[in-house]
């Protein structure tokens, strides 16, 4: 077991130094980059914090829809080759749930300000 | 520096130009630059465009059409009324600037969330779906005996190319799977007509003022195809920029679109339009996983690339909002 501060708590301490500190200090376009930079650091973030429990979830989705065992990139493979092959479409019970949370818990990750993603996410709220 | 070669080029061919002042590279990649100068005239400057490939890049990329085929794209459109920038120059040898052409700036706005929020445009903005219409029914009439040499894509051709480039990515992707399987079993088939295609007229390719469009640029992915491709590019939803109500470029309706190209004397079928739509969405996604991969392999690891590769997940939930919608 690692010590603490955790990465999650390491990540946001950098991007918030980068966002309050440095930020007011650059222009042009190395400012440009910097946001990029610090848009980086919060996917981290936002990654570390959500990944584990949508990881585990996914799985057992699609556990439940293959009726296999594997590593969330097997399954995904499984499920990608199946969609290929006609065997599993949009008619399979659970499927279009299973790609709808999925893609939601991918959004909430890369791109929480999506307009699409805010649309959705007032459906299920 | 570049603007010895320009002054001499530009004394060349513009009649009283003396040289130029305020070169600026705008955008480049290894292979194509764009650059803005202005030609010294006793009338008054001209403002002046240079797109180009520098000396040793002359081949374009496969899907390019490449910039002798833009430049003269451009003149036709210019010559048939279609906004479009005047084509001044066609670079030559003796220029020694690469190749490619030079063209009059048109003054306006490409930067699409500006386009869509400042005050400036806001008289524009509401007339610019159904404008957009008549700009591409125009454009979809420049005479076929007249085109450059330009490749001929049907839509099962660019289902294959998309399917190629995705699995050959190693990305499974279950949403671009069932889009893929969507393509093909909603595959129209030939288009009645084959006419000139732009192939990336979106917002952010196009130069707006107060008055409305000003000009269509970036012709590089201009090919032969079904005409109802650039309605359906033209409403992806990763070129509304978050006004995601206003499919048209986040400026209008679909209705708007269509009745400004109607009025102009083209047919629309819708259901190509939207097969189109999905296919420029997965387009786009595909894309990005690009993004991903020249991020991994290419030395400079750019910060950018890299995060556009995670906006394919954008694409995938505008995937499943056409093809498995949710309670409205």
């Amino acid at each position: 077991m690692q010590d603490e501060p955790t990465p999650i708590e390491l990540t946001k301490s950098v991007a918030d130094f980068l966002r309050n500190d440095i930020t007011p200090l650059i222009s042009g376009h190395q400012a440009f980059k910097l946001r990029v930079a610090i848009n980086i650091l919060d996917l981290v973030t936002r990654q570390l914090t959500r990944e584990e429990g949508s990881d585990a979830a996914e799985v057992a989705r699609l556990r439940g829809l293959l009726g296999m065992d594997g590593s969330v990139t097997d399954l995904n493979r499984a499920l990608a080759e199946r969609i290929a092959k006609g065997e599993v479409d949009l008619a399979t019970p659970g499927l279009a749930e299973h790609l709808w949370q999925t893609t939601m818990d991918k959004l909430a990750v890369d791109q929480p300000s999506y307009a699409s993603y805010k649309r959705e996410l007032g459906r299920d709220g | 520096m570049i603007e010895p070669e320009l002054s001499r080029s530009v004394a060349r061919w513009c009649k009283g130009a003396t040289g130029v002042t305020g070169a600026a590279k705008l955008s480049g990649g290894a292979s194509q630059e764009t650059w803005r100068f202005d030609i010294v005239h006793p009338d008054g400057p001209i403002g002046a465009i240079l797109r180009r490939s520098p000396k040793g890049y002359g081949a374009a990329p496969t899907r390019a059409a490449g910039l002798a085929a833009e430049a003269q794209l451009m003149k036709l459109a210019y010559e048939a009324g279609v906004p479009s920038p005047r084509v001044m120059h066609v670079l030559v040898p003796d220029d020694d600037l690469g190749t490619g052409f030079i063209m009059q700036r048109v003054e306006g706005e490409t930067i699409a969330r500006k386009i869509l929020r400042d005050d400036e445009f806001a008289a524009a903005r509401p007339r610019l779906a159904r404008q957009i219409g008549g700009v591409l029914a125009n454009l979809h009439r420049l005479p076929g005996d007249k085109l450059p040499k330009l490749r001929s894509r049907s839509a099962t051709q660019e289902i294959g190319e998309f399917e190629r480039d995705y699995r050959s990515l190693d990305w499974p992707k279950p949403v671009f799977e069932l889009a893929l399987r969507w393509l093909r079993d909603q595959d129209p088939g030939p288009a009645g007509e084959t006419t000139l295609v732009h192939g990336d007229f979106r917002n952010g390719n196009l130069i707006i003022g107060a008055d409305g469009v000003r000009a269509v640029l970036d012709w590089e992915l201009a090919h032969l195809g079904d005409p109802m491709e650039d309605l359906g590019w033209v409403c992806v939803n990763s070129w509304r920029f978050g006004e995601i109500d206003k499919p048209v470029g986040g400026f209008g309706s679909r209705e708007e679109l269509f009745a400004g190209y109607e009025a102009a004397g083209r047919k629309v079928d819708p259901s190509r339009v939207k097969f189109w739509e999905v296919m420029g969405t997965l387009r786009w996604g595909i894309m990005c996983g690009g993004m991903m991969q020249r991020f991994r392999e290419s030395p400079d690891h750019s910060m950018e690339r890299a995060m556009i590769g995670r906006r394919a997940s954008e694409t995938e939930i505008d995937l499943l909002r056409l093809l498995a919608p949710r309670g409205s």
